[in-house]
């Protein structure tokens, strides 16, 4: 986890440096927001993971001498076939075609959105795990 | 239904068994990310051909001065779509919608993308952009002709009206959350999902630099989503943002589209970096040279890249032009250093010219060029004379073509046999890859020449009497070289499935987790895995006597096995 958190601090450092040397160069509004935005996208994952890779014992796939056995178990939830992702994705299409096409098309858009998002819901609490 | 099933060390157990819906029905629901990267490439390649051929009618008006295939509108739009279609829908998401969804999780050793549904959701949201886009050829008015880019004011509704250049906004929006999506995915599994063993400086090349390309996603694509949602706003809800009757200002377009468009470049380069980089050493038949260095100067060619954006803006006069100068020519750097690495690999190997090394070859040179080219165009003074002429064309055609279809063709006929458990017919590879590597060169480099003379881009036709139609001629029959080369590429896939080789699980002697799958790998990849002790765990399996220098260890080479054997030979076990 060290590694990962070292990587996102990483992007906020030389981001930082170059959005403050920007700045001061420059005096570029727009560029100057967008490399504190990229500094922030590094800066707050990157902190959160360091916080946490010193508080706790390196995982399997941390340590250079780990072996397989070491990470035997349930690794995580992985949901199985599911018609929703295709629901959800059509829904929005036609939300976006709506706005061209005719807003009738919201109709049936939303009502695939919200049928998406009620059964991705009641789906995942029957999920498999591996 | 539920899925159970443990990671399983070393016990020879037969594939989990995998009761899911079959024929149209898997295509639309499963969550698999083998499913889906397959439905991504195969999308994206009807992309590219179709933007193939747009170029082939561009190309065909070209060949004389007042060219009569298409109108200037129609001129107009193809450049547009092929641009966008090149860009949005074919070499982005191939690379990490296709490819990477398909590989990275096999490289890292897990049984599926960090989150399944999520993946389905960005495959959808991306076919639904595509159409989109493409909708724009049937509504009045026709696609959007404002070229890739979108430049306000010529995109707002004054001058490029109709529903149009509207389709071409949304399909941008839906495409951009689908990247965005998968780049979230990308980083989640290779924080999480790896293998036992696997730390981050012993992951394969080509899943480092698609952590780096995921993140440059999560920091680019947002920017242009907002970009043009600012755009349709100006068109439909009054607003001025880019607009300079209201108070707006037209340039901010080209900041905020430019810090997107030009990480998008290296979204586009750096998986097919990794592609070549995995492809290199197992046709040399030798380990990397310079994993590490290979892994920096990624890292490094994605920071600076964020940082460059507005060199494509040298002369609208509004920018800093010796930062960005400094910081494009700085990228030369990392390039170089991973050319150096690419070519330190295949110092002394045992070359083996495969149809995926040729491939790479070919990349290595068309980058090269695309590149040497790059670094004067960062320099301003040159940039300023060769601005929006067809020297710049052929600079980015040198070095997208040169990664995405070059290096990304590279990768597609190295994972088939991963793929599909069947060999590819290695003498059509080679014809289609000599044919394309000979039409390339002939395309693009008289259009150095002709840019250099002054023919500006996107017109659709050009005075007599300036001696440009002679390069054109040329420019336009290497154009076709390289439609023609994708006919053999087309029938080696039909040969290959109508009359099927199998291929094994390791056909190539190849080092990276993915090849100890079986091909194609079943339903959650793995029944088991070898121990993870460098950067190609495969490799030190099927030779256990073979010297090796460990990677990612205590920092310092250490030799394996109790007694140095000599190098076996480097033939399959």
């Amino acid at each position: 986890m060290r590694v990962e958190a070292l990587f996102l601090i990483g992007v906020a450092v030389f981001f930082g440096i170059t959005g403050v040397g920007y700045w001061f160069w420059g005096y570029e509004q727009s560029g100057t927001a967008m490399l504190a935005g990229t500094t922030l996208l590094g800066l707050l994952p990157g902190s959160y993971y360091y916080w946490w890779s010193r508080r706790m014992r390196p995982r399997p796939e941390d340590r250079t001498d780990a072996s397989i056995e070491d990470g035997a178990g349930v690794i995580g939830s992985f949901p199985d076939s599911s018609v929703w992702p295709f629901v959800l994705g059509m829904g929005l299409f036609l939300v976006v075609l709506a706005v061209v096409f005719g807003l009738w098309l919201l109709f049936p858009g939303f009502a695939l959105v919200i049928s998406a998002a009620v059964g991705v819901t009641v789906e995942s609490r029957r999920g498999g795990t591996v | 239904m539920t899925v159970l099933a443990e990671r399983i060390a070393t016990a020879e157990e037969h594939p989990e068994h995998h009761e899911g819906p079959t024929g149209i029905l898997k295509w639309l629901t499963s969550t698999d990310h083998k499913v889906i990267g397959m439905n991504y490439m195969v999308t994206s390649l009807v992309m590219f051909f179709l933007a193939g051929l747009m170029a082939l009618v561009i190309r065909t008006q070209l060949t004389t001065p007042g060219g009569s295939a298409v109108s200037p509108q129609q001129f107009n739009e193809l450049f547009t779509m092929h641009g966008s279609l090149m860009m949005y829908l074919f070499a982005g998401p191939f690379a990490f919608g296709g490819l990477a969804n398909y590989i990275v999780p096999l490289q890292v050793g897990a049984p599926d993308m960090a989150f399944p549904r999520l993946n389905a959701f960005s495959y959808w949201l991306y076919l639904g952009g595509s159409i989109t886009m493409l909708l724009g050829f049937v509504v009045a008015g026709g696609a959007a002709a404002f070229g890739w880019v979108a430049y306000a004011p010529l995109s707002q509704a004054t001058f490029s009206p109709g529903s149009g250049p509207d389709l071409w906004i949304l399909s941008l929006g839906l495409t951009g959350f689908s990247a965005i999506f998968t780049g979230v995915n990308l980083v989640t599994t290779i924080f999480y999902l790896r293998a036992p063993g696997m730390t981050m400086f012993r992951m394969p090349i080509f899943t480092w630099n698609m952590l780096v390309t995921a993140v440059l996603i999560l920091i680019a694509f947002p920017v242009l989503t907002a970009a043009v949602v600012l755009l349709f706003c100006d068109r439909h809800f009054g607003t001025h943002i880019y607009t300079v009757q209201g108070g707006g200002v037209p340039v901010l377009y080209q900041n905020l589209f430019w810090f997107f468009g030009h990480p998008e470049v290296y979204i586009l380069a750096l998986p097919y970096f990794g592609m070549v980089t995995e492809i290199i050493p197992v046709f040399s038949r030798k380990p990397l040279f310079g994993y590490k260095g290979m892994a920096f100067a990624t890292m490094a060619i994605a920071a600076l890249s964020t940082g460059v954006w507005a060199h494509h803006m040298f002369t609208t006069g509004t920018v800093l032009l010796p930062f960005f100068s400094l910081l494009s020519l700085l990228i030369a750097v990392p390039t170089g250093i991973k050319f150096f690495n690419w070519i330190g690999t295949m110092w002394r190997g045992s070359l083996v010219f495969n149809t995926p090394m040729l491939f790479s070859l070919g990349f290595l040179l068309a980058f090269l060029m695309g590149g040497l080219t790059g670094v004067m165009l960062a320099s301003p003074p040159i940039d300023f004379v060769t601005h929006d002429t067809y020297f710049v064309v052929a600079h980015f055609h040198q070095v997208l073509f040169g990664s995405a279809v070059f290096a990304g063709f590279a990768g597609f006929y190295f994972w088939y046999p991963k793929m599909f458990g069947r060999m590819y017919d290695e003498t059509l590879g080679k014809i289609h890859f000599w044919v394309l590597f000979i039409g390339f060169w002939v395309t693009f480099m008289p259009q150095y020449q002709l840019g250099l003379e002054g023919m500006p881009r996107r017109v659709a036709s050009y005075p007599a009497g300036l001696g440009w139609q002679t390069l054109n001629d040329v420019s336009t029959v290497g154009a076709y070289m390289i439609g023609l080369s994708f006919v053999f590429f087309l029938i080696n896939l039909w040969v290959s499935w109508r009359k099927p080789v199998p291929a094994g699980d390791n056909p190539f002697d190849a080092h990276a987790l993915e090849w100890f799958a079986s091909s194609p790998p079943v339903h959650h990849n793995f029944t088991k895995l070898p121990p993870i002790r460098s950067e190609r765990p495969v490799w030190d399996f099927h030779h256990p006597d073979a010297r090796t220098i460990r990677h990612g260890g205590n920092g310092h080479g250490e030799l394996a096995g109790a007694t140095p054997a000599p190098a076996p030979s480097a033939g399959q076990d």
